[in-house]
C-alpha cells in the first residue's frame, strides 16, 4: 500500500523539485546578470497561467498528443530512477531500460510538433534529433563504463556501492566529465540550445504550441530537469542517503550547469555534433579504457 | 446555482491574481520606441522581477506591445498576430504615435489611433516613453488584470464588426 502511494507521489515530487530547480536557475541567471530576478516560484506561476488560458488551438490529433507523450514518458522515466530509501517501479532499476525510455519524450514531442506544419518547428525538430545523435554516444559509453566497473545495471546498487564518498566523480573523473557534458547537452543549455534558439527558429518545436499545450510541455520540462540532474547524481555523485541530500546534490549540478549556461554563446548544429563526437566521446573512451585495464 | 456562480467568481479572481504575475510579451518592434525595451528588460530596470519576459511567437504571448507608429502594411501583420494570440490577451500602445499619430500626424501612410483597429488596454504616453514609464504601464496593466478590468480581448469579440469595419476601411486604401 505504502509502496503504491510512493509510486503515485513520486512524479508529483519530481515535478515540484523540478520547479524549484528551474526557479533557482532563473534567479541565479538574474543574479549573474546583476538583476533582482523573478521569485523562486515563477515557473509555477507560468504554468498556472498557461493552463488557465481560455482557448486552445489545435493542428490535429498528434499535435495534441505530443505534450501528453512528453509528460507521460517523463513520468515513466521518473519511476525508473531510484530514490534514496524508497522502492520504485522495478527492484532492479535497469540502466539500459532507463536510457531507452529517456528519449521517448523527445520523440513524442517531435511527432506532435511535426504536425503543426510550421517550418520553424520542422527545423527545430531536425536539430533536436540531430543533437540527440550527438550526446547519446558519450552518455551510453559513460553509462556502460559504470556497468563494466560494477558488473550490474542496477541503478539502486550504483547508489549503495558509492556510499561513503566512493563517488565515481573522484574515482572515475574522466567518465564523470564525459557524463556531465552529455547530460548538459541533453538539458539543452547554452551552447547546445540549438533547437529552441528563440532568435533563429522562434523556440523551434514549441513555436505553434501555446496555452494548455505549452503548460503541459512546461510540466514535462520541469520533470525532465529533475530526471537529468537526478541521473547524474545517481551515476556520479554517489546517490544519497536521504532525500534532502539528494535534492542538495541536484542543486549542485544545476548550479554548475547554470554557470556554464549563462556565459556561453550558441553552437551551430554541425559544430555541436562534431564536438560531442570528439571531446566527450574521446574522454569517455579513455575512462572506459582505464576501467578495462584496472579491472 | 448561486453557490456555483460565487465559486466560479472566486476561482476567476484567484486566477487573475496569479495571472498578473506572469505576463509574456510579444514586442512588435517596428518603430523607434522599441529602443527603450532593452534597458527595461536588462539589468538596470529588470522587468523579469514582475514575471514579464520577452517571447518570440504569438501563440505563447499574453501582451502585444505595439511600439510606435503603425502604417497600413504593419496593421495587416498586427491584426494577424493579435488574432493568433490565445485569450486572455492584452494590448499595450507604446508611445504617442499609437495615441494620435505623434510626429506623423499629417502623414499619408501612418494611422493615427491604434484603438480604432485593436482593443488597447493600456497606453504609455511619451515620445519615446522612458523605461520608468514602460514599467509604470506594466504595473497599471497588472493592476487592471487584478481588478478584472483588462477586458480588451472580450471587447474585441463583442464588437468584432466594428473593429473589422474600421480595419477594412483602412486596408482598402
Ligand atoms: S512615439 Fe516617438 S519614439 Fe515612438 S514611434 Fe512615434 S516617433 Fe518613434
Amino acid at each position: 500500500m505504502v509502496e503504491k502511494l510512493v509510486l503515485v507521489l513520486t512524479p508529483v515530487f519530481a515535478f515540484f523539485v523540478g520547479i524549484f530547480l528551474e526557479g533557482f536557475k532563473r534567479k541565479m541567471v538574474a543574479r549573474i546578470h546583476r538583476r533582482y530576478g523573478p521569485p523562486l516560484h515563477q515557473p509555477l506561476l507560468d504554468i498556472i497561467k498557461l493552463l488557465s488560458k481560455k482557448e486552445n488551438i489545435s493542428h490535429g490529433v498528434m499535435f495534441d498528443l505530443g505534450p501528453v507523450i512528453l509528460v507521460g514518458a517523463s513520468i515513466l522515466t521518473v519511476l525508473f530512477l531510484p530514490l534514496p530509501g524508497f522502492k520504485q517501479l522495478t527492484p532492479h532499476g535497469d540502466l539500459i531500460a532507463f536510457l531507452y525510455i529517456m528519449v521517448i519524450g523527445s520523440l513524442g514531442m517531435a511527432l506532435g510538433a511535426g504536425e503543426s506544419g510550421n517550418p520553424n518547428a520542422s527545423i527545430g525538430i531536425a536539430r533536436a534529433l540531430t543533437l540527440m545523435l550527438g550526446y547519446e554516444l558519450p552518455l551510453i559509453i559513460a553509462g556502460n563504463t559504470l556497468v563494466l566497473k560494477y558488473g550490474t545495471t542496477d541503478l539502486t546498487k550504483f547508489m549503495t556501492l558509492q556510499s561513503g564518498f566512493h563517488w565515481n566523480l573522484f574515482f572515475l573523473p574522466l567518465t564523470a566529465i564525459a557524463g556531465f557534458i552529455a547530460t548538459y547537452g541533453a538539458m539543452g543549455e547554452h551552447p547546445f540550445d540549438i533547437f529552441v534558439a528563440p532568435q533563429e527558429v522562434a523556440t523551434g518545436p514549441m513555436v505553434e504550441y501555446g496555452g494548455k499545450h505549452l503548460g503541459l510541455l512546461m510540466i514535462g520540462h520541469a520533470i525532465q530537469v529533475y530526471i537529468e540532474t537526478a541521473f547524474f547524481t545517481v551515476l556520479f555523485l554517489g546517490g544519497a542517503a536521504n532525500i534532502l541530500t539528494f535534492i542538495l546534490k541536484q542543486l549542485g549540478v544545476i548550479i554548475v550547469m547554470t554557470l556554464f549556461d549563462t556565459v556561453l554563446p550558441r553552437f551551430k548544429i554541425e559544430n555541436a555534433v562534431r564536438y560531442f563526437w570528439r571531446w566527450p566521446t574521446i574522454i569517455a573512451l579513455l575512462g572506459l579504457f582505464i576501467v578495462y585495464i584496472g579491472g | 446555482m448561486e453557490l456555483q456562480e460565487t465559486l466560479e467568481e472566486g476561482y476567476v479572481e484567484i486566477l487573475d491574481h496569479l495571472r498578473k504575475r506572469s505576463l509574456w510579451m510579444l514586442h512588435y518592434c517596428t518603430a523607434c520606441g522599441a529602443i527603450e525595451l532593452p534597458p527595461t528588460i536588462t539589468s538596470r530596470f529588470d522587468a523579469e522581477r514582475f514575471g514579464i519576459a520577452p517571447f518570440v511567437t504569438s501563440r505563447q504571448s499574453d501582451i502585444l506591445l505595439v511600439t510606435g507608429y503603425i502604417n497600413i502594411k504593419t496593421l495587416k501583420r498586427l491584426i494577424t498576430v493579435y488574432e493568433q494570440m490565445l485569450p486572455p490577451k492584452y494590448v499595450i500602445g507604446f508611445g504617442s504615435c499609437t495615441i494620435n499619430g505623434g510626429i506623423y500626424w499629417d502623414s499619408y501612410a501612418v494611422l493615427k489611433r491604434l484603438d480604432l483597429y485593436l482593443p488597447v488596454d493600456v497606453y504609455i504616453a511619451g515620445c519615446m516613453p522612458s523605461p520608468m514609464a514602460v514599467l509604470e504601464g506594466f504595473r497599471t496593466l497588472m493592476k487592471l488584470i487584478d481588478e478584472g478590468k483588462a477586458n480588451g480581448w472580450k471587447k474585441y469579440i463583442e464588437n468584432y464588426d466594428y473593429y473589422k469595419a474600421n480595419q477594412r476601411k483602412v486596408l482598402k486604401w
